[in-house]
């Protein structure tokens, strides 16, 4: 019981996507706001390239030393009197936290936002055992009560207009008058908060994700801007962290590295309004705090990236900006991608985590125009990457066999350039003369793939090659 | 073998390491012993144009900023404040001694309990560590005399912070926290506020007044 997978599907997806007037307005939101933010906020830190340079050293430097960092913050966790629990798959991280909620008598868990939590399908598994999971974030909860999957990674309900949030409030916040307005997104906001409210001062257990751990000082640190994570961890009696081994920083420095490129890259503020540090459980004389604090720890998969081809996706923190950049994001949204982690990202960690058979789809669902790895914080070579799943794919021989048989074709025209250069010559001729009349194609033999969504314009003159030729030739 | 075994042998596995090699060993006691600082903004090197600079940092992050010349100036600062936002004249702070040396009972009409906070309270007053210029970002730790409840659960917070402690950097307040807590050692909870809470989850259209304060109120204290 993993998060459900409908990658497998993403052509089917992608088409149902473009045909969703909701979701293609809801998206138009993406494009204009988060890219003109962080060009902003970009603009005005100098260091700020210099930051991304850092920020990918410390994360290379970590990953280098991993065994021995994990190691140091364990020690530093028990020796602040919290817990740290080892999970190697999704299944011993349920269970684990299953455990400490039923030792501690749990009903309701309260839970910040985390991606890792629904990596693992918490949520339904918690259910399933009658412990109930109350999403707090905002958007998390809007997307819980859809019972839908995020769309995003920063902002889970980014593919919904403020019209449909405002059918999901009326349908499940029944003891509230129907009459009452709910027009301006404050008033939704006020009656989320207000529900919120008495679920945060009830539950039993606290759930939040990291976004980072500092080896340094055994702390766990969230950000948010509502500032549900912290009623999260701050009022039950047992606060539970669950991370993955990557989250590691060597300390507080670095953390201070890697959060001035984190809120810029993501939201495109300065700073995150709330950045929490947790360390261990409440102590001796403290008024308020949890008397428990454990931390989950879950390699997931991500051990076997290290060393590989694609441990630099173990860098990724989490940010959002390339997806937020990305055209094929803008044009499909995160549920097209079928899985947790939407998005250049997603493309390239999803085959990671549920193997190319399944994920294919999506490293070939991109146009490589490098946008998301101009604006990555730290620097991760997404279009590389995705390159390289590409070729794992055909290695493996699981891309269909037309395309394969395609491919072959073309490999051996290009590798005999005289061959490819007078049959492209001959193909162009003999198309413009075929489409002299109308000047384009409304269908193509072995092109409908093309033609089906736009016509093929007919060529006109020399081919590009022959045009070359011609001008590089020396004047007489 | 533990899980936690199982997870640092395939980490060695992937890395080709054993894990006792002496150079990375020491690479790693090294860091964390020395923590070395990176790349630190200039923008809050200056220290002339600190302050200004904290004040239009918390400005742009929606937060408000007044300045004291003196630290008994404080408990009436609060109440104008509460006055001239139609707040009602009742306030929970913690039992921090800085705030605890200031004269409240002088304004009489001000309720003033301390103590954690259940919900019921619509305003908290806290005292800071710290903070840092170069995003308006103020540094709270908890203990026994700041419970971290007062940073959340009231729609109103009023921070105060001395204007010595604001700092042009993070690495500054971290250095400063090492100081007062011992190296590797952290208060249980360090909170960085950059403003009121908000939520650009609709739309995202940015809406103050998520899960946290609606209004977060800066009172520095610029004298003693």
């Amino acid at each position: 019981m993993t998060a459900p997978l409908t990658s497998p599907r993403f052509k089917e997806n992608a088409r149902a996507a473009l045909a969703d007037a909701p979701l293609q307005q809801a998206l138009k939101f993406v494009e204009v706001n988060f890219i003109a933010r962080r060009r902003e906020v970009a603009d005005r830190l100098p260091e700020f390239d210099a930051l991304r340079d850092a920020a990918r050293d410390i994360k290379n430097h970590t990953l280098e030393h991993l065994d021995l960092y994990l190691e140091a913050y364990e020690e530093r966790v028990r020796s602040a009197g919290g817990h740290v629990h080892f999970a190697l798959t999704a299944e011993d991280a349920r269970n684990i936290v299953l455990d400490i909620c039923r030792k501690a008598g749990a009903k309701t868990v309260t839970k910040g936002k985390s991606m890792v939590s629904e990596e693992i399908g918490l949520n339904a598994f918690l259910a399933a055992n009658g412990i109930a999971p109350i999403e707090t974030d905002l958007g998390e909860y809007i997307i819980q009560i859809r019972g839908e999957m995020p769309s995003h990674i920063i902002a889970p309900a980014v593919h919904l207009t403020k019209e449909q949030v405002e059918a999901d409030f009326r349908r499940v916040h029944t003891h509230l008058p129907p009459e009452r307005s709910l027009v301006e997104p404050t008033t939704m906001l006020t009656e989320a908060r207000n529900v919120l409210r008495e679920r945060f001062l009830a539950a039993d257990v606290g759930l939040t994700g990291a976004n980072f751990l500092v080896a340094e000082t055994g702390t766990s640190i969230i950000v948010t801007n509502e500032g549900n994570g912290d009623l999260t961890q701050t009022l039950p009696k047992v606060h539970i962290v669950l991370a993955t081994i990557e989250k590691l920083v060597p300390t507080l420095e670095d953390a201070a590295q890697m959060l001035r490129v984190l809120a810029r890259s993501a939201t495109g503020q300065e700073m995150s309004v709330y950045t929490t540090f947790s360390t261990g459980p409440r102590r001796a004389g403290d008024p308020d705090g949890p008397a428990e604090y454990h931390v989950v720890i879950l390699d997931n998969g991500r051990s076997a990236m290290l060393g590989g081809a694609f441990q630099d996706m173990l860098r990724c923190i989490r940010c959002g900006a390339c997806m937020n950049h990305c055209p094929v994001y803008h044009a499909v949204g995160g549920h097209a991608y079928g899985w947790v982690y939407p998005g250049p990202m997603g493309a390239v960690l999803t085959p990671s985590l549920v193997g190319i058979d399944q994920a294919g789809h999506l490293p070939n669902a991109s146009t490589f125009c490098g946008r998301c790895e101009a604006v990555c914080p730290v620097r991760i070579p997404l279009p590389r990457m995705m390159r390289a799943w590409r070729e794992r794919e055909f290695e493996r021989h699981l891309s269909p066999a037309s395309q394969r048989t395609g491919l072959a074709f073309w490999a051996f025209f290009v590798r005999r350039p005289r061959l490819y250069g007078a049959a492209t010559a001959a193909a162009a001729f003999a198309l413009g003369l075929l489409g002299a009349a109308r000047g384009r194609f409304r269908r193509l033999p072995l092109a409908q793939g093309w033609t089906r969504h736009r016509d093929f314009p007919a060529p006109e003159g020399a081919t590009f090659q022959a045009q070359w030729r011609r001008r590089t030739r020396p004047h007489p | 073998m533990t899980a936690r075994d199982t997870i640092l042998a395939s980490i060695r596995r992937s890395l080709g390491v054993r894990g006792d090699e002496a150079p990375r060993r020491i690479a790693v006691a090294e860091r964390l012993a020395k923590h070395p600082a990176g790349i630190i903004p200039a923008r809050g090197r200056r220290e002339s144009e600190r302050l200004a600079l904290f004040r239009s940092m918390m400005q742009l992050a929606a937060g408000t900023v007044e300045m004291v010349a003196r630290r008994d100036e404080v408990p009436g600062a609060v109440a104008k404040f509460l006055r001239a936002h139609n707040l009602p004249p009742a306030l929970r702070r913690g039992a921090d001694p800085r705030l605890d040396a200031m004269l409240w009972g002088r304004e009489r009409t001000l309720d003033v309990a301390s103590g954690p906070s259940d919900g019921g309270d619509a305003v908290a007053v806290s005292h800071a560590f710290g903070a840092a210029a170069e995003t308006g970002t103020l540094m709270l730790t908890s203990g026994p005399d700041n419970p971290t409840t007062l940073n959340f659960l009231p729609e109103t917070h009023v921070v105060v912070v001395q204007a010595d402690d604001i700092a042009g950097d993070y690495e500054t307040l971290w250095r400063r926290l090492r100081e007062r807590y011992g190296p590797g050692k952290m208060p249980r909870t360090v909170n960085w506020i950059t403003g009121p809470s908000r939520s650009a989850d609709i739309e995202q259209t940015l809406i103050l007044g998520a899960h946290g304060p609606r209004r977060l109120h800066v009172i520095v204290v610029t004298g003693g």
